[in-house]
């Protein structure tokens, strides 16, 4: 997974001693931090090595490790420092974790998606900055004790002489060791060397977040500071035709309303002053955008009746279910998502005659930077851009338009403010999960699948920016997890239709397999059933080619006791994905209660590669499960006219502790390079679930949210 | 414009505000006690978890009017002198992923415990419903309550 020829590219730089004469380390990537200044960026940064350390050694023996990615939960504070920490040997007691702000080049990319904080360059380039601090410790240990390097080692924050009994703690070493240069390629640790990776150390946030200390964007407070929120077009797409600003004006606090590119800003003394007065703006928005869910699902339809781009291609599927004596056919459909983070977008911004200040809670710490340094003229350096604790992350908060409303609001009232969406506003105006169909076709013969077929309809991610990703007129994204299947299939065709439905559509926790994967691991059920073999079985017979796959499935069939007596009342189903450098298979149990599904048990098995963190390892997948229960249970944006239907969690439901089932997870041990965490665990919940349904009441949901039949939903 | 006298985490503070401004924003932009968050507006989501008269209410659907002698604790003194059961159980089971709806769950979970110190599941799905945490960590929840009512 680790481009080796772009870790030879890999260039250290020094950046001198640290105050008080320590070591300051460095490591960057010259080119490999791309300002996404529209926030359109790579959904796997699997390709691009992006270190992301920054490491301060002090002489009194303290450590300071910047951390470049932005925290949303999935603990890079904590895990990102203990890669760099155990290739250095350090005293994680000593080890400080700090959230870097934003810088065009220092930190690699921060852009925070695709599980990629870890996986592919990160890892490599945060363990080399440990391992060449390390070396160049022992180097100045060997001149300190005037003994060959070869005879000293090195253990939580010291260099030992073993021979001689004596040691010199890092701190003592770190002014001698800033001086020496770095070294080109230093020695890595063998996985069996790490003494913190794969250990559950103390997160290093736990405690801020449950005291209410740890400072959300939403939190900032600066002084002088005017709150501020945005009137948005209620149209998709639309823009402010005409308003009448008198009574928004007239609400005690508010001080100024003012136009921004994306709507109307009103600025107050608090935040519910300013909500106050967008309630009581009159704003006629005015928009061409009149579609409604319906006339998207029949457009998508349509697309489905003519081929589209070839995305995958093995032998003849064409010929193939031609020569078929029977097929199985079926249509599968998701719809549009919003991600409501926890934490409605805002940002808060001082705009100065010669220079900017940033607070964001963004996954995209470069982006704002680089919005904030357009939109004011400034240099990108007279821009400064904190990185706050993000309130979930999803994806949503890759794009920085909400850093473009409180530049642009701060510039016009003069002074810092902060902007909060409200929660309706920020379920309006998100960058929706896309709404898609799949038409599948397969043909299974002696209890083998033979032929596979499955059309894609959607639209590309950033549909309304021209978006679309990958050559060949296909969306890389939208046929994620179709493509990526794993199964051997000998006639195999998938082609995708492009949508230009202008619904804003962005990434959402796992992209295209949120969606896909259900569609895909639903029908692959349809077929094994079709084939007269059990649903594991079928599986296992087509993963012959990826040893780790069977495997997983083979754990998680153990865990469940798979083919075993299941419970009175419930039925089980299976789903398997891999995802973002992840293997992840799930098995769900469900019941139908007054007339809904209800999930009781959820047996997952994972093979991430190397991990980090067992704890935060294990709360990531469980947490993606939940992710997508609420997707497969409730998830569902609706347009009517234009219009986003939805507008808070009363109307866009949450999976809530009632709903919680009980859920094992087991994650393989494995020497691979790492894997993602954050999202491979989302895609093959939706199918578990509805393939479970489909055992207990025999009626296979095609269409997400699961809303059962009155004979399902009575019980049979 | 109305003046309040009110008690939070055992202090008085006089404020100015509307007679309809929710609680939640005259905590946070008011009084400046940020650690009670806003997520929905509308009671739905629990974010806004505060207590009073140790009772879970909903913050942002409490007007400042309606509160009266009433003591409010917020998250920011829900324990005095270090972290009290609850947060010590969240803090050892790690149940914070991004942490936002954490000081309401904080606030609901130390109520329940207040009034009953024995929950069962069963107790806990219906004291703990009204709070939303879209990372999903009901199920470190859900233990860290049991861990904190073990320790009394």
């Amino acid at each position: 997974m680790t481009n080796v020829q772009k870790l030879d590219r890999r260039e250290f730089v020094k950046l001198g001693a640290a105050a008080g004469g320590g070591l300051l380390l460095g490591v960057s990537f010259p080119g490999s931090a791309r300002a996404d200044a529209l926030g359109i960026l790579t959904p796997d940064g699997a390709e691009v090595f992006h270190p992301n350390a920054f490491i301060r050694l002090d002489t009194d023996g303290s450590l300071t490790i910047w951390c470049g990615k932005a925290d949303m939960g999935q603990g890079v504070r904590t895990s990102l420092p203990m890669i760099v920490a155990d290739e250095m040997d350090a005293d994680w007691s000593r080890v400080t974790s700090v959230q870097a702000d934003a810088h065009p080049s220092k930190y690699g990319r921060q852009m925070t998606v695709g599980s990629s904080s870890v996986r592919g360059g990160g890892w490599m380039g945060l363990r080399q900055a440990g391992a060449a601090a390390r070396e160049m410790l022992v180097a100045a240990g060997a001149a300190a004790l005037a003994v060959p390097r070869s005879e000293l080692r090195t253990e939580s924050g010291s260099v030992i002489h073993e021979r001689s009994g004596r040691s010199l703690g890092y701190g003592e070493l770190a002014s001698a060791a800033a001086e020496l240069p770095v070294p080109e390629s230093p020695r890595l640790k063998s996985p069996d060397q790490f003494t913190l990776i794969g250990t559950p150390v103390p997160q290093v946030d736990s405690t801020p977040k449950v005291t209410g200390e740890a400072t959300f964007g939403i939190d900032v407070r600066v002084p002088g500071m005017l709150f501020a929120t945005v009137a948005k077009p209620m149209i998709l797409g639309g823009s402010l035709e005409r308003m009448d600003e008198a009574a928004a004006r007239a609400v005690p606090g508010v001080r100024h309303v003012v136009r921004i590119s994306s709507g109307v800003a009103v600025v107050a003394d608090n935040t519910w002053a300013a909500f106050e007065g967008a309630n009581a703006l009159e704003c006629q928005w005015t928009g061409d955008f009149t579609m409604s869910s319906l006339d998207i699902t029949r457009h998508n339809e349509r697309l489905l009746e003519s081929a589209g781009a070839i995305a995958r291609e093995e032998g003849n599927a064409g010929a193939a279910l031609a020569a078929a004596a029977e097929t199985v056919e079926a249509t599968y459909e998701v719809p549009y998502l919003a991600h409501a983070t926890m934490e409605p977008m805002n940002c808060t911004a001082h705009v100065q005659a010669d220079r900017c200040e940033l607070w964001a809670p963004t996954q995209n710490p470069q982006g704002a930077q680089s919005t904030a340094a357009r939109l004011t003229g400034l240099p990108i350096e007279s821009v400064t851009a904190h990185v706050t604790y993000l309130g979930c992350g999803w994806g949503r908060r890759s794009r920085p338009d909400f850093v473009e409303d409180a530049v642009e609001t701060a510039m016009a009232v003069g002074g810092p403010v902060q902007v909060v969406w409200s929660r309706e506003e920020d379920m309006r105006n998100d960058q929706y999960r896309p709404a898609s169909m799949i038409r599948f076709r397969g043909a299974v013969a002696g209890g083998r699948l033979g032929a596979f077929s499955a059309r894609v309809a959607g639209p590309p991610l950033g549909v309304t920016d021209g978006g679309g990703r990958g050559g060949g007129g296909v969306d890389r994204n939208a046929v994620d997890g179709v493509v990526s299947m794993t199964y051997t299939i000998p006639n195999l065709l998938v082609d995708y239709s492009r949508s230009n439905v202008q619904v804003p559509t962005g990434y959402w926790r796992s992209v295209g397999p949120s969606g896909n994967t259900f569609m895909v691991e639903s029908f692959i059920d349809e077929l094994a059933l079709a084939a007269g073999v059990d649903p594991l079985e079928f599986r296992l017979q087509m993963l012959g080619d990826h040893p780790r796959m069977k495997h997983v499935l083979e754990v998680v069939a153990d865990m469940a006791d798979w083919g075993g007596s299941v419970p009175a009342g419930r039925g089980r189903g299976i789903g398997i994905v891999e995802d973002k450098g992840g293997i992840v298979a799930q098995i769900a149990e469900v019941s139908v209660d007054e007339g809904e599904v209800r999930v009781h048990r959820v047996w997952c098995a994972a093979d991430c590669g190397q991990i980090i963190h067992p704890g935060i390892v294990d709360a990531q997948l469980t947490g993606s499960i939940v992710t997508g229960l609420t997707m497969a249970l409730y998830g569902e944006i609706t347009i009517e006219n234009g219009r986003v239907v939805q507008s808070n969690f009363h109307d866009y439901q949450m999976l809530r502790m009632r709903g919680m089932p009980r859920v094992a997870v087991h994650v393989v041990d494995s020497r691979e390079d790492p894997g993602g965490v954050g999202e491979p665990a989302v895609p093959a919940i939706a199918p578990a679930v509805t393939n479970a349904v489909f055992a207990l009441t025999g009626e296979r949901i095609r269409k997400l949210p699961i809303r059962l039949s009155q004979e399902a939903a009575s019980g049979r | 414009m109305p003046t309040y006298a009110i008690r939070v985490n055992g202090e008085r503070h006089q404020v100015e505000a509307p007679a309809e401004m929710p609680l939640l924003w005259v905590l946070r932009d008011l009084i400046g006690l940020t650690g009670t968050k806003y997520g929905c507006g509308r009671s739905q989501c629990g974010a806004c978890t505060v207590q009073l008269d140790g009772s879970p209410v909903r913050s942002c659907g409490l007007r400042i009017s309606r509160v009266g002698d009433r003591s409010i604790t917020t998250i920011e003194g829900v324990s005095v002198g270090g972290l009290n059961a609850v947060q010590r159980a969240w803090v050892a089971a790690e149940v914070p992923q991004c942490g936002y709806c954490q000081p309401g769950q904080v606030m609901a979970a130390t109520a329940l415990l207040t009034e009953n110190p024995n929950p069962t599941d069963a107790d806990i799905d219906e004291a703990m419903s009204g709070n939303i945490c879209r990372c999903g960590t009901y199920q470190r929840i859900r233990q860290a309550i049991h861990t904190a009512a073990e320790e009394g």
